[in-house]
């Protein structure tokens, strides 16, 4: 099939990626179009373009350009997606009152504007936001930068940079923070407690957070340090920063610290500094077996067992759910299937799923692997459970974070369900502030109408009831769509395993009960 | 190295209530505001017109 | 960088606290050292004959005949083309001239003081509206008027503001902000209480009757009368500004109808040129876009130091008038200059933005970052010599200019 590609520059345009992204859906849904993409013309999106096939012969652009491309089966079904572009780009933007709105154009005329600002929210794609961070903390504002693909020496600088001066340097790829209450980027609405979180990783720390939170413990502060802050390169900055702060922070009781696995270095360093503090810790190196910890802290090998010895008193998390009774209530499954295929929108949930499933005797695979488990590329991956972050780089690249926009997991879904080779789906679905509005409504539409022998579907569901997606309304909507709903995600792993033990008849799942 | 915290700009974040300029994603804003938090949103463009040797040349020159 | 941000603090308290005060009027060539016969000087930065736009070339012809270096326009069409008139910029004579910018030995010039630090800044007398030089005109009415300015005008209105003992112009400017001017576009209420500070002296210092009521009606005739004033006013507050090592500071901004020229403090006499571009404005009943001659004048000093565009917020009616949106929306020309300027001017206050000071001290690097260009508010002359002023509107200085500026800043200061 020929196709027809169109572009077209528009000069100085600027919109930042979500709408852009959301605008590129729309338009590549029209008759007769294989693909559209609007995106800024920087030149990492201009590789984009151009491997996409999207690119026809030289376009000259500049970041602050803004590239139409579009692909079509003729050139009027191209030219009608363009003009269609073309009119929603003029849209007028919301229109407020005659007055036209001031806003400031940088971070300095935003600290003139707002003189007590003290956090910079910062989330420019990664080229840009070394330099807009280092602005920040040269106005003497914490930074939280939410974007990631920024250089480990940027990174290392600005950690220095903001030591020096006494700031918290949270990020880069930082998802997840709460700070006094204010949920910054990814984060849920918790009951407000006595307990600080620490985390390398965002969904890491929302799901602790939420488990703890509706196991009825409020949460003081989520310090969140980026997912390469206990690397040997940075030396666990922020992280060391974080746990002065929560030690001398009269709110919090226990700190909670969730990263991947450390350099060794960094490990002794920030264990010893645990160490020296009056407070319980609980550690969480996801990945990890165990580390030589001080005696004022507790390690845990999942979030799930993080959260439980949190609680302490043997309170644990999930009630009565029993994944070995689940599994027996669920129909037999008559064809031979196998495999336990993995969805993951949160990098941590995925990494735990690895430790589970792994630690339950499971050959997995991953493109986030952990330590000890073979990467998609590696040749022993072949036949194993696969395990996919779909939050990862790979799967972003020029496309929205699945929390944000769950289509991205749509045809890794449906490809799943069609796999005869597969037993078990394993979701997880993120709600909250930033998250989409309701994602079990698309994951229900998504699978509805599958073939009856289609593998079992195990979720969960990583949020509150006080969530605006409200957590209960979540769980009943995949439930109503067929889905096996597990307290947490390492529950919904149990699960998984449970209906893979030992079993080559394996249990099957009729949509139509 | 313990540092004593009440005084540091770090311990001083978590005691008050922030205030946030956000730079990026506009999304955000209204989950702050929805939380009674203050926020200035920056209306961000690439610096530079977008050009990166350009704008980390500025960087050095401090802007 | 800590040098360029003191050099920057320095530059913009030499702005601040100058004390600019007119103080005569004189013929050019008793002033402007180095100015010669058969010499022109133009507004803008430095151009040759063959790159000159129309109104320039007409207006260049007219001052040849102005003069008497030809007998008539034709004569001096083929004088200027054929190099035997040197054109320089005002800027290299330590004045200035709106829209083409002529001046010549015998024009007489304001000559405005900075009592602070001693330097003088001059800039001839407005014309008036209607086909005048400063537009490309050259006809004979338009040469009557000259010598009139030249032979009444000049020596009567020197004759006053002497015996007033000069003309403090930052009080001036200051009432002129809060009645609506913003001293580019609008010179309304400036001019008006201009005429009043300097009725009196003026009664008592002509001895004849009718001249003294041609000069008054002048004055009260032209809305823009002060313009003139005001630019040498930039001028001379911007001179002992120049030439601070490592500062970003913008000293001169200024255009030929072909060329817009930057200067910047650290980098002293040097300038930074760019195509200039075409304002975006209204036009008179009959005239359009394609009848405009490109952006044109030395009279971009007066946003140098924060007044024109970058006063918008304190004249509503120009920001209408010039087609820049509605008048609620002024305040954010302003704001938006601030974004790219070191500081305030705490003298020269703005009522509707509950009297912030004007954004002053344009920093090259804040323009290139941001990517906000100046804002400068502009008249439009038609690009055909000798028709006038064809609408007003405005321009944005080009970027290009202040890449270049920055780029020149690192290299001085080895920042790579």
């Amino acid at each position: 099939m020929s196709a027809f590609v169109l572009n077209e520059i528009r000069k100085g345009f600027y919109l930042d990626s979500v709408a852009l992204m959301r605008l590129s859906r729309e338009i590549a849904s029209a008759a007769g179009v294989v693909e559209a993409a609007l995106m800024m013309g920087t030149p990492s999106n201009q590789a984009i373009l151009r491997n996409a096939g999207l690119l026809d012969g030289e376009v000259i652009a500049q970041g602050n350009d803004l590239i139409l491309a579009i692909k079509a089966e003729s050139e009027a079904a191209a030219s009608a997606a363009l003009a269609e572009a073309q009119k929603a780009l003029d849209r007028p933007k919301t229109s407020s009152t005659g007055e036209a709105a001031w806003r400031p154009r940088s971070i300095a005329a935003a600290v003139k504007a707002a003189p007590a600002a003290n956090l910079a929210l910062i989330s420019v794609p990664g080229e840009f936001a070394a330099a807009e961070a280092r602005k920040a903390l040269n106005r003497g504002l914490h930074v939280l930068m939410f974007s990631d693909n920024v250089s480990i020496a940027d990174e290392l600088s600005l950690k220095q940079q903001a030591r020096e001066a006494g700031l918290l340097m949270m990020g880069p790829d930082c998802g997840t923070a709460i700070i006094g209450g204010a949920p910054l980027a990814f984060a849920n609405r918790l009951k407000r407690g006595r307990i600080g979180i620490i985390g390398a990783s965002g969904t890491g720390t929302q799901e602790v957070s939420c488990l703890l939170s509706e196991a009825g413990e409020g949460i003081s502060h989520a310090i969140g340090v980026g997912g390469r802050d206990l690397k040997k390169e940075i030396g666990g900055i922020t992280t060391l920063m974080a746990i002065d702060a929560l030690d001398a922070d009269p709110e919090t009781d226990h700190v909670v610290l969730i990263s991947k696995p450390p350099h060794p270095d960094v490990a002794r360093a920030v264990l010893g500094r645990v160490g020296r503090s009056s407070k319980p810790y609980t550690v969480c190196f996801i990945g990890a077996a165990a580390a030589d910890l001080p005696p004022n802290a507790r390690f845990a090998t999942t979030l799930r067992e993080a959260a439980e010895k949190t609680l302490g008193n043997g309170r644990s998390i999930g009630g009565t759910f029993d994944a070995a009774a689940v599994a027996a209530r669920l129909p037999q499954r008559r064809r031979a299937a196998q495999r336990i295929e993995g969805l993951f929108a949160g990098g941590t949930l995925c990494a735990e799923a690895q430790v589970i499933l792994a630690a339950g005797g499971r050959k997995v695979a991953s493109n986030a692997a952990i330590p000890g488990v073979p990467h998609f590329g590696e040749p022993e991956a072949q036949g194993r459970d696969r395990i996919v972050d779909l939050g990862a780089d790979e799967h972003t690249q020029g496309r929205p974070h699945p929390m944000i926009d769950p289509s991205v997991r749509d045809d890794a879904l449906r490809a799943a369900l069609a796999d005869p080779a597969v037993a078990v789906i394993l979701l997880d679905l993120v709600i909250g502030y930033g998250a989409h509005a309701n994602p079990a409504a698309h994951l229900a539409a998504v699978v509805a109408g599958r073939a009856d022998d289609a593998p079992v579907l195990v979720a969960s569901v990583t949020g509150t009831e006080l969530d605006r997606q409200v957590r209960s309304a979540q769980i009943r909507l995949l439930e109503d769509a067929g889905i096996v709903v597990a307290p947490s995600n390492a529950h919904a792993c149990d699960l998984a395993l449970a209906l893979s033990v030992n079993d080559v008849r394996m249990p099957r799942y009729a949509n139509t009960q | 190295m313990v540092i004593k915290q009440e005084g540091t700009p770090s311990g001083r974040l978590l005691m008050s209530k922030p205030s946030v300029v956000n730079v990026g994603l506009a999304g955000f804003v209204k989950d702050l505001r929805d939380c009674d938090i203050e926020v200035v949103q920056v209306d961000w463009t690439p610096p530079a017109d977008g050009d990166p040797k350009m704008a980390a040349l500025l960087a050095k020159l401090g802007t | 960088m800590k040098l360029i941000e003191d050099a920057n603090k320095q530059a913009l308290a030499r702005i601040l606290e100058g004390e600019p005060r007119l103080i005569d009027i004189v013929t050019a060539r008793d002033v402007l050292e180095g100015l010669k016969e058969r010499m022109i000087l133009h507004a803008g930065p430095p151009i040759t004959w063959d790159r000159m736009c129309g109104p320039m070339r007409g207006a260049v012809a007219g001052a040849i005949v102005f003069e008497g270096w030809a007998p008539d326009l034709e004569a001096a069409f083929e004088l200027a083309a054929g190099g035997g008139v040197a054109f320089h910029p005002n800027h290299h004579f330590g004045a200035v001239g709106p829209m083409t910018g002529m001046t010549t030995v015998s024009m007489p010039v304001f000559v405005v003081e900075n009592v602070k630090y001693g330097n003088r800044a001059y800039c001839a007398i407005n014309e008036g509206l209607g086909k005048v030089m400063r537009f490309g005109g050259n006809d004979d009415s338009v040469l009557a008027r000259l010598a009139w300015l030249r032979d009444v005008f000049g020596p009567v209105l020197a004759r006053s503001i002497r015996a007033h003992g000069g003309i403090d112009l930052k009080a001036i400017i200051a009432r002129g902000l809060s009645m609506g001017d913003e001293m580019h576009q609008r010179n309304l209420a400036c001019s008006s209480v201009f005429l009043r500070e300097i009725g009196s002296a003026l009664a008592r210092t002509s001895n004849d009757n009718e001249v003294l009521a041609s000069c008054i009606g002048f004055i009260a005739q032209n809305d823009q009368f002060f313009l003139n004033i005001a630019m040498a006013m930039g001028k001379a507050l911007t001179d002992p500004a120049n030439g601070i090592r490592g500062s970003t500071v913008v000293t001169a901004m200024c255009r030929n109808g072909t060329d817009f020229g930057v200067r910047v403090s650290g980098l002293g006499d040097r300038w930074f040129t760019a195509p200039v571009e075409m304002p975006e404005g209204l036009y008179f009943p009959g005239y359009s876009r394609k009848d405009a001659n490109p952006d044109m004048g030395d009279s971009a000093i007066v946003e140098t130091v924060g007044l024109g565009g970058f006063a918008m917020a304190a004249a509503p009616a120009v920001a209408g008038f010039i087609g820049a949106g509605a008048p609620s929306s002024a305040g954010n020309f302003t704001r938006a200059m601030s974004e790219i300027t070191v500081g305030q001017n705490p003298e020269w206050t703005i009522p509707a933005l509950d009297f912030a000071g004007v954004p002053t001290g344009i920093d090259v690097r804040l323009v290139v970052e941001t990517g906000l260009a100046p804002v400068i508010n502009t008249g439009i002359a038609h690009r055909e010599p000798g028709i006038g002023q064809v609408g007003a509107g405005v321009v944005r200085a080009p970027m290009a200019c202040f890449r270049q500026a920055v780029l020149a800043i690192a290299e001085d200061l080895g920042v790579s």
